[in-house]
């Protein structure tokens, strides 16, 4: 009674403690918190961008449908609504190509920005070249434009900066906005104030962008609207959108295929117990199983992932098992219960294959890749709770007597099948030579080793991603100079150094361009140099009456050039804060960032678009052109962002397998411990090598490369088979026909659950879920079918 | 026909709002300007040669340049100067194209509203679209006289006020179907002149 009381009130606080934690806990569904933690220096400035970089803070808006008209007008009425709203940074649909506090900034420290501002520019013949040039300018079709800066700016700086910020690739235009290069797409970029890793916020935006888009749609004149035959629709797209949706995703499979599995199970055990009451008692575990997982995962880690939680979804076909084991075992003749019988016969067993579960998911455990040690934490809490409630609550709440089936007779007829099957015993022999075979032949390789696998959203969504982005001329960039040093100012001179080094390979056309954030903010150096360079008001005074000799323009009226130079001459540096307000002060964060105590300037990098180098950057050229920026504590890295990332994750992989093959040579040493017997070791583990084994081949042969997540499934395999293959050895020692008839047919109740669960997952669209159910499902039915064909001969003739 | 069903309700307006005595003189004007862009519009294509005076209140003598004009219709304009220093000048639909040297530039005209109009004036006379410019200009006909009956002239005086600041009036001047003049009056009493020579007509 005592025991009864301490177990059900331990319980009770337990679930109390676990629901509590899973309560408080913070879950996100941010892809990036499955990328690795601890990788190096550079590596970890590319996670940061990745995840709270410039790039991942942009939503892409593709207005599609109705015509050409109508979808700029609603490009002019979105970004009209969503630039009054505080969430946004900007909005850019090509309607204006500077704001004006954009062209106030470029022509009040044009100066300091212009890179014509040399030595020799505002004297003798260079001021007479300047001043004629700008003289040809008054002249040109740019006439009205220059001829408002040309009394103060005669040299042309400000278009000069202004052609500076000019990008090589430029969206197309359509009735005025931007649209897609087929003209089918009007295109807007929106800059969301909040972090690309703040999933909650990134979903906010979505939705502001949606209603303001409704609005703009219900605004439109009612013929235009009537006209538009297809209506216009709504398209997002973007590191952050793709959070969102991801989450959604993950969350609607989650609790579709946990309902859907659920369901299946529960029928399937209905049918069998024959008895609610018994199925309800049998999901206790497995419910308590499930929240001690995600209350060990939420005490363990800051952040639960989604994906963590998806995977709860197969902890049901597993930890059920325990209870099928005790409630179909544990039936005696006549439906009474004999509950010491099970705990003195069958825990032992049922207690084994827990622990060769939880040190095959403890090779999990260690692994940096946060995603991984999170499912291996998660698997063994729930198991070994389940366990615990299966072995000392679980007995405390059965009545003595259980109104449910006997599954004697089931049993009696899968033990005879498996003698006839134990004839063809040697066929098993063959697999692992057409599982090697299988693996040489096949033409793609067995894994995948690059992060895209572990990707969530559909290869139609990232294709869309990749084309939107390249109809603004934002393509995703790939190869990026890293310049780190201590101080910003250190970091921009790098840059500037940076890009200097790299003007040979833009002139040769090796490079498209690059950018840097020296361009809007050039450094203290440069910005000295450039007041070096200009001439004080009476110099410049004298030179231009020389400069404009031949010029059709009057010194004297070129007074405000005059005094401005003067003003130049003498003024406050510019700084980071000059640029708040300007669609310049987000390019200058996204490209000099502070990293673990010090700061890096970014140098994008853009591929030739043509030629015979098209699209490809020589990262050795590269990197051997910045040899003279690295110096006096600067150093300049070239990085390719696609090849740094999926090296990462491949390091991960080699890990996990590692990890796993510890796990697995873990799990032998318990075995052989435990069995003391390296016959029965190898009976209990041959089916589970095979059952793997099989897996492998049908992945290879069908050309599905597998990734980290299959791994995990292929560990899953070994964990729940073990349980079987232990309970085919001991069923070989049972004299008991009977009790050998209903332990077999347990292990199959346990098997088609496990199947139906695991099933269930690979039907998933998330593709790390579909993988660890299309890997699961059938390696566990093979890990059964092969231990009952392997299972001691002995055991069936004296069946 | 599309300008003549279009400006329909415009014209009924406009002299609805001229009144009764100015209604004869305005409908004569008024038809034989549908005569004149009807029959520059009838031109398949144009091509001529320009040459162009700015004279500017900063300059002590006016800038010349010169170059190539190319009208296709209806949208396409392209403006080639080819002195003192190359540069081409391109609208198509409703995108225009500036390219100098190094630099190139591409925006929508539609973004422009202070700049559109002034490129609008001259696509529409010469594509014969009446609407556009009746919608963006005071249109002032000064058909030939008895001496030169197809000498004429139109005042395009923009209706937008901010653009008025800007340029006080577009004057283009003809001869029968060609467009031989375009002066441009700039709000602070600058000019540019651009004087046409057909090149191969039709």
């Amino acid at each position: 009674m005592r025991t009864r009381a301490i177990a059900l009130l331990a319980w009770a606080a337990f679930l109390a403690l676990g629901a509590w934690l899973a309560a408080t806990a913070r879950y996100s569904a941010d892809l990036t918190a499955f990328l690795p933690s601890a990788p190096t220096p550079a590596q970890a400035l590319l996670v940061d961008q990745l995840r709270e970089g410039p790039t991942s803070r942009m939503i892409l808006i593709a207005i599609e449908g109705a015509d050409g008209a109508t979808r700029a007008a609603l490009s002019r009425a979105l970004a009209r609504s969503l630039r009054a709203d505080a969430r946004f940074r900007s909005i850019s649909n090509g309607d204006s190509g500077t704001s004006v506090a954009d062209q106030q900034f470029v022509f009040g420290h044009r100066y300091l920005l212009s890179e014509q501002v040399e030595p020799g520019r505002f004297a003798g013949a260079g001021l007479a070249d300047a001043l004629a040039e700008g003289v040809d300018l008054l002249g040109s079709s740019m006439g009205l434009l220059a001829k408002d800066l040309f009394a103060r700016d005669p040299t042309g700086e400000t278009l000069a900066v202004l052609g500076q910020y000019e990008r090589a690739t430029r969206p197309n235009v359509v009735e005025g906005a931007w649209s897609s290069r087929d003209g089918r797409r009007a295109l807007l970029v929106a800059d969301v104030r909040a972090s690309g890793a703040d999933t909650d916020a990134q979903q906010v935006a979505m939705g502001a962008i949606s209603a303001a888009f409704e609005a703009a749609l219900a605004a439109l004149p009612r013929p235009a609207a009537a006209q538009a035959a297809p209506p216009a629709t709504l398209r997002l797209s973007g590191t952050g959108v793709f959070s969102v949706e991801s989450r959604e995703l993950i969350e609607r499979e989650a609790k579709r295929l946990s309902a859907i599995s659920t369901l299946l199970i529960a029928l399937f055990l209905l049918a069998v117990y024959r008895s609610p009451r018994v199925l309800l008692l049998g999901m206790l575990p497995v419910l308590s199983g499930a929240l001690a997982g995600v209350a060990a995962v939420a005490a363990g880690f800051k952040v639960v992932h989604g994906l963590t939680l998806g995977f709860g979804v197969t902890l049901i076909g597993e930890s059920v098992d325990y209870s099928i084991y005790l409630l179909v075992q544990g039936q005696g003749s006549g439906g009474r219960r004999d509950q010491a019988g099970w705990l003195r016969s069958f825990w032992p067993t049922v207690r084994l294959g827990m622990f060769t579960s939880v040190i095959g998911f403890l090779s999990l455990l260690p692994s940096s890749f946060p995603g991984l040690a999170q499912l291996g934490l998660y698997s063994i809490a729930g198991l070994v709770c389940a366990a615990l409630v299966t072995r000392f609550v679980l007995p405390e709440l059965l009545p003595a007597r259980l109104p449910m089936a006997d599954v004697a007779p089931l049993g009696m007829a899968l033990l005879a099948t498996a003698a006839r099957l134990h004839r063809w015993r040697w066929a098993l022999w063959l697999l692992p030579a057409l599982a090697l075979a299988a693996v040489l032949l096949a033409r793609s390789p067995l894994w995948n080793t690059g992060l895209a696998a572990l990707n969530p959203v559909s290869p139609e969504a990232q294709q869309f991603d990749a084309r939107t982005r390249a109809d603004l001329g934002a393509a995703d960039v790939r190869t990026v100079v890293v310049v780190t040093a201590a101080t910003p100012e250190a970091a921009l001179a790098g840059a500037e150094d940076a890009t200097a080094a790299l003007a040979p390979l833009v002139a040769r056309g090796e490079l498209a361009g690059t950018d840097s954030a020296a361009r809007y903010l050039p450094s203290a150096r440069t910005q000295r140099a450039r007041q070096a360079a200009l001439p004080d008001a009476g110099t410049l005074r004298a030179s231009l009456v020389a400069a404009t000799r031949r010029l059709p323009v009057a010194p004297a009226s070129l007074a405000g050039f005059v005094d401005d130079v003067a003003a130049a001459r003498s003024a406050p540096l510019l700084t980071r804060a000059d640029l708040d307000g300007t669609a310049m002060a987000a390019a200058v964060d996204g490209m000099l960032v502070p990293h673990a105590g010090r700061w890096s300037a970014l140098v994008p990098l853009e591929a030739p678009h043509a030629g015979p180098g098209a699209w490809t950057i020589d990262l050795g050229q590269v990197q051997r052109a910045l040899a003279p920026v690295s110096h006096d504590g600067t150093e300049a890295v070239v990085l390719d962002l696609k090849r740094e990332s999926d090296a990462l994750y491949a390091g991960y992989l080699h890990e996990a397998m590692r990890l796993s093959l510890a796990g697995f040579a873990a799990i032998l040493v318990l075995l052989a411990v435990t069995l003391r017997s390296a016959g029965r070791v190898l009976r209990v583990l041959a089916p589970l090598v095979l059952a793997v084994l099989a897996v492998l081949a049908v992945h290879a042969l069908a050309g599905w490369p597998l990734d980290i997540l299959h791994l995990v499934g292929l560990l899953l395999i070994v964990a729940i088979g073990s349980n079987y293959a232990l309970f085919f050895d001991r069923a070989a020692a049972q004299a008991d026909a009977q009790e050998r008839a209903r332990t077999v047919a347990s292990l199959l109740v346990a098997n088609l659950t496990t199947v139906m669960g695991f099933g269930a997952l690979a039907f998933s669209s998330v593709p790390v879920l579909a993988a660890v159910g299309s890997t699961v499902a059938p390696g566990a039915l093979l890990a059964l079918l092969f231990s009952a064909v392997l299972a001691r001969p002995d055991a069936h003739a004296r069946a | 026909m599309r300008t003549l069903s279009w400006s329909g309700p415009l014209f009924a307006l406009l002299c609805a709002l001229a009144g009764p005595a100015a209604r004869a003189d305005e409908a004569t004007a008024r038809d034989a300007l549908g005569e004149l862009l009807a029959a520059v519009a009838a031109r398949p294509h144009a091509h001529a040669s320009f040459v162009e005076h700015h004279y500017l209140g900063i300059l002590r003598r006016p800038l010349e340049s010169r170059g190539e004009l190319l009208f296709v219709p209806p949208d396409r304009l392209e403006k080639r100067t080819l002195a003192p220093r190359p540069e081409s000048l391109r609208v198509e639909a409703g995108q225009l194209t500036l390219e100098r040297g190094k630099r190139h530039m591409s925006v929508a005209l539609a973004s422009y509203p202070q700049l559109a109009p002034l490129v609008e004036g001259i696509r529409a006379t010469l594509a014969g679209d009446r609407a556009t410019l009746e919608r963006l200009f005071v249109v002032g006909y000064t058909p030939g006289n008895g001496t030169s009956r197809s000498e004429w002239s139109l005042a395009l005086q923009p209706r937008d006020a901010q653009l008025a600041r800007l340029v006080r009036e577009l004057r283009i001047g003809g001869h029968g179907s060609d467009v031989l003049r375009v002066e441009t009056l700039r709000g602070d009493g600058d000019r540019t002149v651009m004087d046409i020579t057909p090149l191969d007509p039709g």
